[in-house]
């Protein structure tokens, strides 16, 4: 293991057992992501768009928040955000099957549109950035009712060249909104690399220029990523306007599983960034702070797998959505 | 009861609204200290505070955007769009997003907002300050489109619309702000979207149409009566999504002629959606062909005087179309 050789300290920031709290949801992130592409390999699942890679920004992010009472407004990379707010893996099958109960969107949603009212989870939509606005406009909320909630937003790099970006960021520092915006900045945007999208190294250079801190973080490092979230959350809630988190990381699996990557990048590359896939890493220096050992582990796999197993069956047997209810929803009250 | 104009009755129904409701908030663009480049919003910073009525950075997108975050938080926003022709750069979150919410999250979440928007011509405003932009939204299921004529009803419907669980696109006539005036009750009352109002019995020929040109199709009908010996009768649609569709067979099989009036581009323009319904539902009630008056095919209204009446919809092109079918 490439971190082997650190000397790992315990981390005064998380107790013990939300470590490995957050290392069962992103294990249990991974299996789901995994299964969901065995399932579209067989034919079962039309397509699939993964976390693989992002679990440790995505979760250690969750963690840092009042989950339930705070707001995410996730992207269709946010598998692993999902888990990790308390969407079920049942729930998250239902979503991947189309099925009726699918409680993101009662079948109607491509997989990955997140959203769930019960887990303040905001419905999203395929067009990407405009839920920057919507995270400022749900902040705007508490902070007009002067609760101390926060909202987050989460996006690709892709998406920081959409005008929307701009004006995101601009209102919800102009307004002081308590609201945080999270980049999952990966090195792609389908195929197009960094390079291609922007003139500037980080992301999170671009926050000065809003009169916002700008902070990045290693996005394959759970305890980093949850002391800097924590710090831009603590800003948020003190009133004092928001914040934009980069999190640097990498998808380790085509875009979609309809999207072929050997096209626009090197298996080598690939390969180079798995040496520091977090599902191992995370493991690794659990492990070192005596957190984990080999029965742990097991007990832990044997948990994810036995979820992600009743999951897939019990998705599978749900009925689809009946063609009565293709009318129902388009107003209140239908 | 008040006699105030089309423009302080949207002012004072705001005010209404805002003493009653505490969720409600509006910002736009200079919508606070300014009190709006119309004065609709005059006043209302100083009584209600800058809390809830906010000068918003230049960006209908984010204006929008973040209202639709607002009122699935709880809160009633009311974006004001500073004229109907800024609207698209925000097109996205209106029908991409607002539109959709509730549909695509199977009832989870709704979006209670009202976005306001100064609409028409005839007040040389140009290619980019005339527009009238129902069509493009009431093109979209998820959406609420209200267009009120009369200062009564801008009341009633506003009302209505801020009470309304999901999006409604409020057009204001720009052109009615000051020159229509009428009757206003002081006390709160809430007219139904999706009901349509004869403003005018008639029994020789209907003249259907919504927003501004409905009075225009009422001094036309004054005409019609007085010099030609003609009854029209004026249906105003008031809100084009939902629309009344009854209403709009009721006056046809009334009178069996109907000439549709909008100041908005003839072709794709709504009065196309209010000719299918009747050539659909009461073809054999029609005594002569389904007519349009409406704004010429040219991308947008020119600004010389003599260019803009050009494309408008007047009371004299209105007389002249109903007295050419009512003879048919």
């Amino acid at each position: 293991m490439a971190r082997a050789a650190v000397k790992t300290k315990m981390p005064k920031t998380i107790a013990p057992d939300v470590l490995e709290d957050m290392f069962y949801h992103i294990v249990l992130a991974r299996a789901l992501d995994d299964r969901m592409w065995i399932l579209n390999r067989q034919g079962r699942a039309p397509v699939v768009y993964s976390s693989n890679g992002h679990e440790a920004a995505q979760v250690a992010s969750a963690f840092a928040l009042d989950r339930g009472r705070d707001w995410v407004v996730p992207y269709y990379r946010d598998l692993a955000l999902v888990v990790a707010m308390g969407m079920t893996p049942r729930e998250i099958f239902l979503h991947l099957l189309a099925r009726r109960d699918d409680p993101n969107s009662g079948g109607r949603q491509m997989p990955a549109h997140w959203g769930l009212k019960r887990l303040n989870i905001l419905t999203s939509g395929s067009v990407v950035t405009t839920q920057m606005l919507h995270a400022a406009g749900l902040a705007l909320a508490a902070k007009r009712r002067e609760e101390d909630t926060v909202a987050v937003a989460y996006f690709g790099e892709g998406s920081t060249s959409q005008g929307e970006f701009h004006e995101a960021m601009n209102i919800a520092a102009v307004w002081k909104l308590p609201v945080i915006y999270f980049n999952e900045n990966n090195g792609y945007a389908i195929s197009v690399p960094q390079r291609k999208q922007m003139a500037v190294a980080d992301v999170a250079a671009r926050a000065e220029g809003y009169g916002m801190p700008g902070v990045v973080v290693d996005g394959n490092d759970p305890v980093k990523v949850y002391e800097v979230m924590a710090a831009a959350v603590a800003r948020a809630r003190r009133g004092e306007g928001p914040t934009l988190v980069e999190a640097k990381t990498y998808r380790f699996v085509p875009h979609s599983s309809d999207d072929d990557d050997t096209a626009y990048r090197s298996r080598e590359e690939v390969a180079e960034h798995k040496k520091s896939d977090p599902v191992i890493t995370f493991e690794t220096t659990l492990r070192e702070l005596g957190l984990l050992d080999d029965a742990k582990v097991a007990d832990i796999r044997a948990r994810v797998k036995a979820q992600v197993d009743d999951a897939t069956r019990f998705a599978e047997k749900a009925p689809d959505p009946d063609p009565e209810t293709l009318l129902k929803h388009v107003y209140y009250g239908d | 009861m008040a006699v105030m104009t089309y423009l302080e009755s949207v002012r004072e129904t705001l005010r209404q609204e805002m003493r009653r409701d505490p969720r409600i908030i509006i910002y736009g663009e200079d919508v606070g200290v300014r009190g709006g480049v119309f004065r609709v919003t005059e006043g209302l910073q100083a009584e209600f505070g800058e809390e809830r009525v906010m000068d918003s950075p230049l960006a209908e997108a984010a204006i929008v955007g973040t209202a639709i975050g607002a009122a699935i938080n709880g809160l009633r926003p009311i974006p004001e769009i500073q004229f109907a022709d800024f609207i698209f750069p925000a097109f996205n979150q209106i029908v991409e997003e607002a539109a959709r919410i509730r549909y695509r999250s199977n009832g989870d979440f709704g979006v209670p907002m009202v976005v306001r928007a100064p609409y028409g011509g005839g007040i040389h405003g140009a290619l980019y300050h005339s527009q009238s932009v129902e069509a493009f939204f009431a093109h979209v299921p998820g959406l609420k489109v209200v267009m009120p004529a009369t200062p009564y009803d801008v009341k009633g419907l506003l009302a209505s619309s801020i009470e309304d669980e999901d999006p409604v696109i409020f057009l204001e006539h720009k052109g009615a702000y000051r020159s229509i005036r009428g009757e206003v009750p002081d006390e709160r009352y809430l007219i139904p979207l999706g009901s349509a109002d004869v403003k005018r019995q008639g029994t020789d020929i209907s003249i259907i149409s919504w927003g501004m040109t409905v009075n225009f199709s009422l001094t036309a009908a004054q005409k019609l009566e007085q010099e030609d010996g003609v009854s029209a009768e004026v249906l105003d649609l008031r809100t084009v999504r939902p629309l009344d569709v009854d209403a709009i067979l009721a006056t046809t099989k009334k009178t069996g002629k109907v000439l549709i009036v909008y100041e908005d581009n003839l072709t794709g323009g709504f009065g196309g959606e209010v000719s299918a319904i009747i050539a659909e539902h009461a073809l054999f009630d029609l005594d002569a062909p389904i007519r349009r008056l409406a704004g010429p095919d040219v991308p947008a209204m020119p600004y010389a005087p003599t260019l803009e009446h050009a494309f408008m919809v007047t009371p004299d092109k209105i007389h002249d179309a109903a007295l050419n079918l009512a003879r048919f």
